[in-house]
């Protein structure tokens, strides 16, 4: 199930947002009647600000928004683009639904798997790529279809993945 | 008679997605018109329910009926309008389609709903994967903004709305719609009990009306062309309106196509305007009609199978999100249904245990028969598991979407499941490689 990550890790060291962060929260709050609709929005802010959402990044989003720390955490622990741990710089996403595994897509993983010596859920050592598993991402006409970070790169095959791999900074 | 694309005839259009060439086409003419003066709130749900318009998001629900569920007396509580844009559904990608595209043509479909429903405040509710699309609303809501389509007063009619993005964050179930409602409030997606229904209580407390993308599209045309024109376009009375057909698997031309309601599967298929035929000159073996929660349809059965919600529900299957998902004869069907269940077993919510439990259990039982490791007991198992799971065993529906592959698999393929167990392999093929697709 969705929710099948139980803990967010501690960071060691406090979260404060900076003003601007700060400043979007503060506009986000005006949308909603209910300060923890505001909820999964100012988590985004708190992914954008620091990469993944650490423990003490979800107390200050607990804090601000006045809801019980447990709340927040059982929210991040649902949803699966909240990443409870550090990520590399290019998060690549890999689709194996229907269309993109009748496209092949598994191959795909697995060339990726072998060429960055990682598995699915890990990070190359010097930070740069952590690979994943996604559900359909509606690139279904494009498979098989992936996502770096928030950008779509479809349709793929072995060269395109090794092309893209190679430019990517 | 020819059909002129409603939906997406701007898609290809230069700078569509901007407030100037939508409205240098005619955008934005519908909400003058029903500000205008001479439509009620009441006359535009009218007006919705004359045209035949139903749910585009997969339930078929007629729209007008829905919105009528609002309480007349609200008892003071606002009435929220909430965009279904979680588009999650393995095979569909038309609204991300419609919103990267387009978006103003939901934008005003939206505010015209808002004005029908009362409603002073409405949300896009859009997966998190959609970044592009969410930049994009952003944008033209902005836009609208600007140009008084949105906000206090507009057009001088005295109507005031909001338009608020909020981005999901990674959890198919959150296109179910109360589970979309708990999320919007801040809370883990999982489906509410029903009733009361999201008219009478739904976000916040208040009634609410969710409506999919696709749908609040048809909306902007029914008002800026009449329920009469829409009713007219469509295999019948009961299926009206221009329809987005999402088309991918083993077929020549995979994509968004737009066409009529009734579409014939055939010609979505093998019509030189939409897939062109199988790659290859394979054979179809399968076909799924609306998305990974819909029974799949052997060859003989779309012979004569028109892509409307009747129509496939005349097949025991559905319409659904209208993605069509073609697998040809070198499909392991088996494997097909094993992929199939670790998307439902990834996404149940977990809150029903027969959904829970038994999502997992189907994906490792299928996984083992593909394996070849299969015992001779496992088919009934499948069967047995699945009809412990569905039927009203659950809060929401997702259950009996689980099982709708599974069960239909083994009802039309059982000699290749039976043939997998005994001899620990495939029927037919292998596993799909992307060297041969590349």
């Amino acid at each position: 199930m969705t929710g099948r990550r139980y803990s967010v890790a501690p960071a060691g060291r406090p979260a404060e947002f900076p003003p601007a962060a700060l400043e979007r929260i503060e506009k986000i709050l005006s949308r909603y009647p209910t300060k923890q609709a505001a909820l999964l929005p100012v988590l985004w802010v708190a992914q954008e600000t620091w990469g993944w959402i650490s423990r003490e990044a979800a107390e200050e989003v607990a804090r601000i928004l006045e809801l019980p720390a447990a709340h927040v955490a059982g929210v991040l622990t649902f949803y699966t683009m909240y990443n409870l741990e550090p990520v590399g710089r290019h998060l690549l996403q890999f689709c194996t639904s229907i269309s993109c595994h009748l496209a092949g897509a598994e191959g795909l993983v697995e060339h990726c798997r072998n060429r960055l010596g990682i598995d699915l859920g890990g990070t190359t050592p010097d930070g740069k790529f952590t690979m994943v598993e996604v559900e359909c991402i509606a690139g279904c006409d494009r498979a098989p279809s992936m996502m770096v970070n928030d950008a779509y790169h479809e349709p793929m095959d072995l060269a395109s993945l090794d092309a893209l791999l190679g430019t990517l900074p | 008679m020819t059909f002129e694309p409603v939906l997406t005839a701007r898609v290809g259009r230069d700078r569509s997605q901007s407030i100037d060439t939508y409205v240098a086409d005619g955008g934005y003419e519908a909400l003058r018109k029903v500000l205008g003066g001479d439509w009620t709130p009441e006359a535009v749900t009218e007006e919705v329910k004359k045209s035949g318009l139903r749910g585009r998001g997969g339930a078929g629900f007629p729209t007008g009926v829905k919105w009528g569920f609002v309480p007349k007396d609200t008892k003071g509580k606002p009435v929220y309008l909430l965009c279904n844009a979680d588009e999650s559904e393995p095979g569909t990608f038309k609204d991300r389609l419609l919103m990267e595209k387009d978006p103003h043509q939901m934008i005003e479909g939206q505010i015209i709903s808002a004005y029908a429903l009362k409603s002073r405040t409405s949300y896009v509710y859009i997966r998190g994967e959609f970044f592009h699309g969410a930049r994009v609303l952003d944008r033209a809501i902005a836009e609208a903004y600007e140009k008084g389509f949105l906000g206090e007063n507009i057009l001088g009619s005295g109507f005031s709305h909001d338009i608020t993005v909020h981005r999901g964050a990674g959890a198919y179930i959150c296109g179910e719609e109360t589970g979309l409602i708990e999320s919007l409030e801040g809370k883990r997606g999982q489906p509410r009990i029903k009733p009361p229904f999201p008219a009478v209580f739904g976000v916040f407390g208040a009634p609410t009306i969710v409506n999919n993308v696709e749908t609040l599209c048809c909306v902007t045309h029914i008002m800026k062309r009449g329920a009469e024109w829409f009713a007219k376009i469509g295999r019948n009375e009961k299926n009206t309106g221009p329809k987005l057909y999402c088309l991918s698997g083993h077929v020549n031309r995979p994509g968004v196509y737009e066409a009529p309601m009734g579409l014939p599967m055939k010609d979505l298929l093998f019509g030189d305007a939409f897939g062109s035929g199988m790659k290859d000159g394979r054979k179809v073996k399968a076909v799924i009609p609306g998305g990974a929660s819909a029974a799949m349809l052997t060859a003989e059965e779309i012979e004569d199978c028109p892509l409307d919600f009747d129509g496939l529900a005349a097949k025991k299957s559905m319409l659904g999100s209208a993605a069509i998902i073609v697998m040809n004869e070198d499909t392991c069907i088996v494997d097909a249904a094993r992929n199939l269940a670790k998307f439902f077993s990834h996404e149940s919510c977990g809150q029903c245990t027969p959904c829970r439990e038994g999502t997992p259990w189907l994906h490792r039982v299928l996984d083992r028969i593909e394996s070849g490791e299969g015992r001779a007991e496992d088919v009934d198992l499948l069967e047995k598991i699945s009809n412990q799971m569905a039927n009203g065993m659950t809060i929401c529906v997702f259950a009996d979407a689980a099982i709708a592959p599974v069960l239909s698999s083994i009802g039309k393929f059982r000699d290749e499941y039976r043939y997998h167990v005994e001899n620990r392999r495939c029927l037919v093929g292998s596993r799909p490689s992307v060297e041969a697709t590349a």
